[in-house]
C-alpha cells in the first residue's frame, strides 16, 4: 500500500512542461545600452580615465567649435566692418558673408563673367564622364572611356579655352582660377598620368634592357624629389630647353610638371598590380598565340588593373590635394584665390583667414573622403567577385 | 600523305621583322635615337635661351657674396660676407632640422593614433579614426598656411603672450628658456656616449645568450640604467651644472631664452600632424598583419600578453610596418619644401628661391636642389632594403 501509495507521489511530482517558456532577455549586465557603456568605455581603470580624458576634451573643443561656425558666426554683411569684433561689440566666429561674395572668385577665379557658362558646361560635361567611368553597372563603359579620354578634352579645350571660329572668344589661361583650375589641373594629371604610368611600368618589366632603364631612371628621379623641385623645373627649366616662340604658358608648363610626377607614381602602382598577376597567366596567354601587346591588352592589365582599383584611386586623392602646390609657382588654383581673398583690404579681419581655409578644407575634405569611400566600395565589390 | 611530311619539316622562316630579337634591339636603338635627339635639342636650345638672355652658366656662383639674409641660421653666416655656397649650407641644415624633428613628433604623435585606433574603447578609437580621415583628407600645404596665419599669427603681440612654464608664445614666436651647460658638464655627456655603448653592447650579449642558453636579461631596465640613471648621477655629482637662461618681456621685444620662430613652429607643427595621420594608418595595418594566431600561441606556450607583445607582435609587425614608415619619413622630408609657401628658410626657399632669383642661373641651383632630395631618397632607400633582406622571412 504505502509502496504504491509512494509511488504515486513520484509520479505526480514527476512534472514535464508541456510549453516552452518565453524566453528570458539576458541580464542588463550583459546586454543594452548599460552593458555596452561598460564593455566599450569603462573596461577597465585605464579605460576609465582614456574615456573621462577624452570627454573632457571633447567639451573643450566641441563648444568652441560650433561658436565658431554657427553661435559667433556672422552671416549677412558688406565688408569687414560686419565681422570685426571692435565695431560689433560682441565675439566673432566665420565671417561667412565674406565667402557669400568671393564665391564665384573661389570658382571661377578672373575668368570672364558673361563667358562663365562655358565653366559651368565643363563642370557638367566632366561629371558626366566621372560618373559613367566610375558607376560600374553604368551602360556601354567602353563609350564612358572614349568619351572621357577622347571626346572630353578637345570638348574642354575648346570650351574653356575658346575657339574663334565658332563664336566663343578666347580667354586667355592667365585668366583662369579657383575651383576651375584645381579641376583642370587634377583631370589633366589623372587623365595623363594613367597612360603614362602604364606604359613605364610595362617598361619597368621589360626584358629590353634600355627600355627598362630609361623607365627605372625616369621613375626612380621623379619620385626621389619633391614635387615642388619639379614644378619648378617645369616652370623655370622648360622654357630654357625648347626654342623661344614655342615656350608654354604658364599653366601648361605647370600641367607638365604635375603630369610627369603623377605618371612616376602611378607606375609604381600599377607595376605591384602587374606584379601580383601569375606568370601562368603571361604563358597562357602566349601559348594561345597572342603578341605581346595584344597579351597585355586582353589578358594582363585588365586584371591587373581591376586589382590596382582601390590604389589607383588613393594615388588620385594625393594628386587632387597635391595640386594645391603649383599655388607656389604662381598658379590661381582654389587656395591661391583664397589667399589673395582673406588680404583684401575690403575683408581682411582677424577671423577671415580661418574662414577661407575653412571652406578650402571643406572642399577638399569632401572630393579625397568621397573618392576614398568609392575606394573602399570598388574594394569591398571586387573582393566579393573573388570569393567563392 | 601529309603525316610523313610531318617529320621532314624545316624550321618555320620567319621574316628578320617578325624575329622577335631583330624587334627588341630595333626597338631599342629606336628609343636610343629618339632620347639622344631630345636630349640634343633641350641643350642646344639651353645654350641658345642662355645665351640670348645673358646669363652666366656654370658654378661660379657658388663662391660670390650673397648678400641676402636668412632669418635662421645654424652655422655662421652674414649677409655681407658669405657666399651663395653657405647660403645652400643653412638652407640644407635647416630643411634637415625640421625634417628630424619631423619625423620624431611624427612617430610619437602617429604610432600613438594607430594604437588608439585599435583601442577597445569606443571613443578612442573613434577619435582616432576622425582624426585620421580629417587630417589625410585635407592637403598639407593649406594646413600648414592654416597654423602659420590663423593660428600662430593670430596670437597675441609681445605684451600679452600666452606663459607657461617660463616660455612665452606671442606672434613672434615660441620663446623657450635655453639651457647652457656649465663647466663640468661635459662629463654628463661623455658618461651619456659611454652608457649609449654600454646599452648596446649588453643587448648584443644579452641576445648572445639567449640565442645560445635561452636565458633572457632585463635589457630594458639595464638600458634605462645606463643611458638615463648614470648620466643623471654624473649630473648630480657635479653640481647640476646646467643653466637655465629664461626669455625676458621687454617693452618691445623678448631677450634670452632660445626663439623658436612662428615659421619654423608652423612647418614642424603642420608636418608633424599631417604625417602622423599616415603613419597611424601604417601602424595599424602592421599591428593587424600580425594574425591572431601568434598571440594564442603564445599564450597557449604560457607567455604572458607583455612578452608576448615584445617579443612576438611587434618583431613581426616592424617587418611590415618599417618599409612604409620609411617612406612616410621620406615624404615629410619631401613636404619640408613647402616652407618655401610661409617663409621658413629651408633648403628650397633659400636656394631654389632667393639664390635663383638673385643669380637667374636656374639650370645649376634646380640640379642642384633636385640632386639633394635624391640623394637623400636613394640613401634612405639603400638602407631600407639591407633592413628589408635582414628582416626578409625565412621560409625553407
Amino acid at each position: 500500500m504505502t509502496m504504491s501509495e509512494g509511488e504515486l507521489a513520484v509520479a505526480e511530482l514527476h512534472f514535464v512542461r508541456k510549453q516552452t517558456l518565453e524566453q528570458q532577455p539576458p541580464p542588463t549586465s550583459m546586454s543594452g545600452p548599460v552593458a555596452w557603456v561598460r564593455e566599450n568605455l569603462f573596461s577597465s581603470p585605464f579605460n576609465i580615465v582614456l574615456t573621462l580624458l577624452i570627454a573632457l576634451l571633447a567639451l573643450w573643443v566641441i563648444p568652441d567649435l560650433l561658436r565658431f561656425v554657427f553661435f559667433d558666426a556672422v552671416w549677412t554683411g558688406t565688408d569687414r566692418n560686419a565681422c570685426l569684433e571692435s565695431v560689433q561689440h560682441r565675439p566673432i566666429g566665420a565671417c561667412w558673408p565674406f565667402v557669400w561674395e568671393r564665391l564665384p572668385y573661389f570658382i571661377y577665379g578672373s575668368y570672364p563673367i558673361p563667358e562663365r557658362w562655358r565653366v559651368d558646361v565643363f563642370f557638367a560635361l566632366l561629371a558626366i564622364g566621372v560618373t559613367w567611368l566610375l558607376w560600374l553597372n553604368a551602360p556601354r563603359r567602353d563609350l564612358g572611356v572614349v568619351y572621357s579620354f577622347v571626346a572630353l578634352p578637345i570638348l574642354s579645350y575648346i570650351l574653356l579655352h575658346g575657339f574663334a571660329m565658332i563664336g566663343l572668344p578666347v580667354v586667355d589661361t592667365v585668366y583662369w582660377g579657383g575651383v576651375l583650375v584645381t579641376i583642370v589641373v587634377a583631370s589633366v594629371g589623372i587623365a595623363c598620368s594613367l597612360p603614362i604610368g602604364i606604359l613605364l611600368a610595362l617598361g619597368r618589366r621589360s626584358d629590353m634592357p634600355t627600355v627598362k632603364l630609361f623607365s627605372v631612371v625616369f621613375i626612380e628621379f621623379v619620385r626621389g624629389v619633391p614635387l615642388i623641385t619639379v614644378l619648378f623645373m617645369a616652370s623655370v627649366m622648360l622654357p630654357l630647353f625648347v626654342p623661344e616662340e614655342l615656350s608654354p604658358n604658364k599653366l601648361l608648363r605647370a600641367l607638365i610638371g604635375i603630369a610627369l610626377f603623377a605618371s612616376a607614381y602611378m607606375a609604381e602602382v600599377v607595376r605591384a598590380g602587374l606584379a601580383a598577376i601569375p606568370k601562368g597567366q603571361f604563358e597562357g596567354a602566349m601559348a594561345v598565340g597572342l603578341g605581346y601587346w595584344q597579351m597585355m591588352r586582353l589578358i594582363i592589365l585588365p586584371q591587373a588593373l581591376k586589382i590596382t582599383i582601390p590604389n589607383i584611386v588613393n594615388t588620385f586623392i594625393g594628386m587632387f590635394k597635391d595640386t594645391s602646390l603649383v599655388f607656389i609657382v604662381g598658379i590661381f588654383d582654389l587656395l591661391r584665390t583664397i589667399e589673395v581673398s582673406r588680404i583684401d583690404p575690403k575683408w581682411a579681419t582677424p577671423v577671415t583667414s580661418t574662414t577661407g581655409y575653412l571652406v578650402a578644407a571643406l572642399f577638399y575634405l569632401v572630393f579625397c573622403y568621397g573618392m576614398s569611400r568609392y575606394a573602399r566600395m570598388t574594394e569591398a565589390r571586387l573582393s566579393k567577385a573573388d570569393r567563392r | 600523305m601529309a603525316v610523313e611530311s610531318v617529320g621532314a619539316q624545316q624550321p618555320a622562316r620567319v621574316a628578320f621583322y617578325n624575329d622577335p630579337k631583330f624587334r627588341s634591339i630595333a626597338y631599342q636603338v629606336v628609343l636610343c635615337v629618339l632620347v639622344v635627339l631630345v636630349v640634343y635639342a633641350a641643350t642646344t636650345n639651353a645654350l641658345d635661351n642662355l645665351q640670348r638672355a645673358h646669363v652666366a652658366s656654370g658654378f661660379g656662383f657658388w663662391n660670390q657674396a650673397a648678400g641676402f639674409d636668412i632669418s635662421q641660421t645654424l652655422i655662421e653666416y652674414s649677409a655681407s660676407v658669405s657666399t651663395y655656397g653657405t647660403a645652400f649650407w643653412v638652407g640644407l641644415l635647416n630643411t634637415l632640422l625640421v625634417a628630424v624633428l619631423g619625423i620624431v613628433l611624427a612617430t610619437i604623435l602617429g604610432f600613438t593614433i594607430g594604437i588608439s585606433r585599435l583601442s577597445k574603447n569606443w571613443l578612442l578609437a573613434k577619435t582616432a579614426t576622425g582624426y585620421v580621415e580629417t587630417v589625410r583628407n585635407i592637403p598639407v600645404l593649406l594646413q600648414l598656411l592654416f597654423w602659420y596665419n590663423a593660428v600662430l599669427k593670430a596670437l597675441p603681440d609681445i605684451r600679452d603672450s600666452h606663459k607657461f612654464f617660463g616660455s612665452f608664445l606671442n606672434n613672434r614666436g615660441l620663446f623657450v628658456p635655453e639651457p647652457l651647460a656649465q663647466r663640468g658638464f661635459g662629463w654628463v655627456e661623455i658618461v651619456f656616449l659611454l652608457g649609449i655603448a654600454g646599452a648596446i653592447a649588453f643587448h648584443l650579449w644579452a641576445r648572445k645568450r639567449q640565442m645560445a642558453t635561452g636565458q633572457q636579461a632585463p635589457v630594458a631596465t639595464v638600458s634605462l640604467a645606463l643611458v638615463i640613471g648614470l648620466p643623471l648621477v654624473v649630473f648630480f655629482a657635479f653640481g647640476m651644472p646646467l643653466h637655465f637662461d629664461m626669455p625676458q618681456v621687454g617693452r618691445f621685444n623678448i631677450t634670452g631664452g632660445l626663439a623658436l620662430q612662428p615659421e619654423f613652429v608652423a612647418l614642424l607643427l603642420g608636418l608633424s600632424v599631417y604625417t602622423a595621420a599616415f603613419i597611424a594608418e601604417v601602424v595599424r595595418a602592421g599591428i593587424l598583419a600580425v594574425s591572431h594566431g601568434q598571440t594564442e600561441a603564445a599564450y597557449s606556450l604560457g607567455m604572458k600578453p607583455g612578452p608576448t607583445l615584445r617579443l612576438i607582435i611587434i618583431p613581426q609587425a616592424m617587418r611590415v610596418i618599417v618599409p612604409p614608415l620609411t617612406s612616410q619619413y621620406l615624404n615629410l622630408t619631401k613636404n619640408s619644401s613647402l616652407a618655401v609657401a610661409i617663409g621658413y628658410p629651408d633648403l628650397v626657399q633659400v636656394f631654389t628661391g632667393t639664390v635663383l632669383n638673385q643669380t637667374g642661373q636656374a639650370l645649376e641651383v634646380v640640379a642642384i636642389t633636385m640632386l639633394v632630395y635624391l640623394s637623400i631618397s636613394l640613401f634612405t632607400s639603400l638602407v631600407m632594403n639591407i633592413y628589408n633582406s635582414r628582416v626578409k622571412l625565412v621560409e625553407r
